[in-house]
């Protein structure tokens, strides 16, 4: 294959890179992208996310045709797709098991960064784009789980919006205007839906370009965390660099079928994953009159929801929430340490990344379980207090840790390692 | 604020409920929704049994005949009580106000509640009835204290009689009193059969709460089994281009 450039062709695609710069574009993303060779099984979840995002976007489009945003027909509608709409229950289905799994991707993704120090300079801008596609994400998620209109949907919009009114001085009177009324109804529901439907989708797929833009620019980090682009060979190539396409288009298809398995087995044989994904008090019509037993967010949220919870002020509760999340923004300055993979960082480092992936698995664990269960002769509400000081400690000795030059590191190569 | 403190407090509920509820554990249903014969009869039993009250308001007739391999003229015969064309929905005739002064609260619609509630908790509630003259109808429910339902199919299984852990008969304040005895003979069915004959109506409504459920299961197999494939497939292309990848 010839690197030549498109300006220089005739005939039909000639004509069009004449008016427009398909070939160079193509070739600046894919065909010329030069990505390390040394991706490892940590570098699928990129390409998946993107997969996963067209899913949620093709299979909403569809589903968008039948579903009726009114608080009186929303739940019947969702039923009538479940069961009148030719392949409904399998457009839904890919839906509500995307939402899940885009978290699963999503959640894996930055693990990723993390492990191999990808938020670092340059890419810190990289690592923001990505943060704000997160938050994005969740208000997507959020406003989506609504439109169902089942117990959960009512109930679990309810707590949240709530949360907004622990602000001071504005709080009541922001929660009534986020909600459009007294309490969740009809008016809500619509909002959300356009929201869900229109609104955000536009932005995280603004979001989703320039973090490919962004990183496209900086190039691909690797476990080794070498930067390739410093080893270039005569022509300008960097010698540890392999053409994205076909290179990783053929190794991300075999990583996307691995998937697809999962994700299908998920959708045909377990859609509602024992009550993870599809909570079975969704299977009942709103009722405001009728609190559910219990009311627990999405598996996705629950890491954020126990350390809302582990905090009984509430203020306090929903300011912890909130910083756990904005606090990974800040990612790329708190973490001062040089070396970016987690090979060749300090042996403390490594410990402390898999408590805070451990606590944070932890945490989701807790969230979903009533806190007053007992673990270990301990009540979970406690345990969640101690975990969620725990998440924030991560960022204290990561700052520690790296500004005043504890880390022993080891030596980083010059050249990616097979 | 209050209702997160709601909401918290009925976190802690469902302990709470469990603990009144007395069950406890409930009684595993081993459903099925391939078995087909199973189905059949759970739909006629549930026409028969339940309709007369309950409704499957997002269920139509014809898909019934469709997914049991049941031919339309027989459930016309022996599933369509009031008239209903074919392609309705399993709706009944009992109005809502009425079925509020009967019972004091109309009787739920059905078509979701196994997946709302799980299929082993209708098995449960079907097999917890107990005899209690303090009850309007005469007996309560273990799985969910003072139902308004009476024992619809008391004639098959008898009533079942409260009995304390030590073997006495006790009453419905006895939180710990929380097995049943049928008498001998008390019912047309033996205990098998009951137990068959209400898993054969908690098949047939958890084929009803999500009707494409066994064409679903059928087809993820085919699909599985062509990813599996096609994993072949793609490794081979992956390997033959990163072969001059060193």
């Amino acid at each position: 294959m010839s690197a030549t450039t498109g300006s220089a062709k005739g005939g039909f695609l000639g004509w069009i890179d004449a008016r427009f710069p398909l070939s160079r574009m193509w070739n600046e993303h894919v065909g010329e992208y030069y990505a390390p060779k040394n991706f490892n099984f940590w570098y699928y979840f990129g390409s998946l996310a993107v997969f996963v995002l067209v899913n949620q976007i093709l299979t909403g489009i569809w589903l968008t045709m039948n579903y009726t945003p009114d608080a009186e027909l929303a739940f019947s509608s969702v039923e009538y797709i479940m069961r009148d709409v030719q392949w409904g229950w399998l457009i839904r289905y890919l839906h509500s098991t995307g939402a899940s799994m885009f978290f699963a991707v999503v959640y894996l993704h930055m693990f990723r960064a993390l492990l191999y120090g990808s938020y670092k300079k340059p890419r810190e801008l990289l690592w923001v784009f990505g943060m704000l596609i997160y938050l994005v994400l969740m208000a997507e998620a959020f406003m989506g789980y609504l439109l169902p209109w089942g117990q959960m949907s009512f109930w679990g919009a309810k707590v949240i919006t709530s949360l907004f009114g622990a602000i001071p001085v504005i709080g009541p009177d922001l929660v009534q205007w986020i909600r459009g009324d007294f309490t969740i109804s009809g008016v809500t529901l619509n909002r959300f839906f356009a929201l869900h439907v229109v609104a955000l989708p536009m932005v995280l797929l603004l979001l989703v370009v320039a973090h490919i833009l962004a990183l496209h620019e900086v190039g691909s980090n690797n476990p080794d965390g070498v930067d390739i682009k410093k080893n270039k060979d005569a022509s300008g190539v960097p010698k540890d660099g392999i053409r994205f396409h076909p290179y990783y288009t053929t190794k991300d298809l075999v990583g996307l079928v691995v998937f697809l398995i999962v994700f299908l087995s998920i959708v045909f044989f377990a859609p509602t994953f024992g009550g993870l994904f599809l909570e079975k008090p969704n299977f009942q019509p709103a009722d405001p009159l009728q609190t559910p037993e219990h009311i627990a967010p999405v598996w996705y949220f629950t890491a954020f929801y126990s350390i809302l919870r582990s905090i009984p002020d509430k203020l306090t509760g929903v300011i912890a929430m909130g910083a756990a999340i904005f606090v990974l923004f800040f990612l790329p300055w708190i973490d001062r340490g040089p070396v970016r993979s987690i090979r060749y960082r300090g042996l403390s480092y490594r410990i402390a990344l898999f408590t805070f992936a451990a606590n944070f698995i932890f945490l989701s664990y807790l969230g979903v379980k009533p806190p007053s269960m007992m673990i270990l002769g301990i009540e979970a509400s406690s345990w969640a207090y101690y975990a969620m000081l725990l998440y924030f400690g991560y960022f204290a000795f990561l700052f520690i840790y790296t500004a005043f030059g504890l880390e022993r590191t080891k030596p980083v190569p010059q050249r990616v390692t097979e | 604020m209050r209702v997160l403190v709601l909401a918290m407090a009925l976190m802690v509920a469902p302990v709470a409920a469990n603990a009144a509820g007395g069950g406890g554990e409930l009684m595993d249903a081993n459903v099925d929704v391939h078995d087909r014969q199973s189905l059949q009869r759970g739909a006629k039993l549930f026409a028969n049994y339940c309709m007369g009250c309950h409704s499957l308001k997002y269920l139509r007739y014809n898909r019934v005949a469709q997914d049991l391999n049941i031919p339309e003229d027989v459930v016309e015969q022996y599933l369509i009580w009031d008239g209903s064309k074919i392609q309705s929905t399993m709706t009944n005739v009992m109005r809502d106000g009425d079925a509020q002064d009967w019972f004091g609260k109309a009787p739920p619609d059905l078509s979701l509640t196994a997946r709302a509630k799980g299929s082993n908790w209708i098995y449960t509630y079907l097999n917890s009835y107990y005899r209690d003259p303090d009850q309007p109808t005469g007996v309560n429910n273990l799985l969910l204290k003072g139902t308004s339902m009476p024992h619809v199919l008391w004639r098959q299984q008898g009533i079942p009689e409260l009995v304390h852990k030590d073997g006495e008969g006790g009453s419905e304040s006895d939180q710990e009193a929380t097995k049943l005895k049928v008498p001998e003979g008390a019912g047309t069915l033996s205990s098998s059969e009951y137990h068959r004959m209400t898993r054969d109506i908690t098949n047939f409504l958890t084929y009803a709460s999500e009707p494409i459920r066994p064409a679903r299961e059928r087809m993820g197999v085919w699909v599985i089994l062509f990813l599996l494939v096609f994993l072949g497939v793609a490794y081979l292309l992956k390997r033959e281009y990163w072969k001059d990848v060193h």
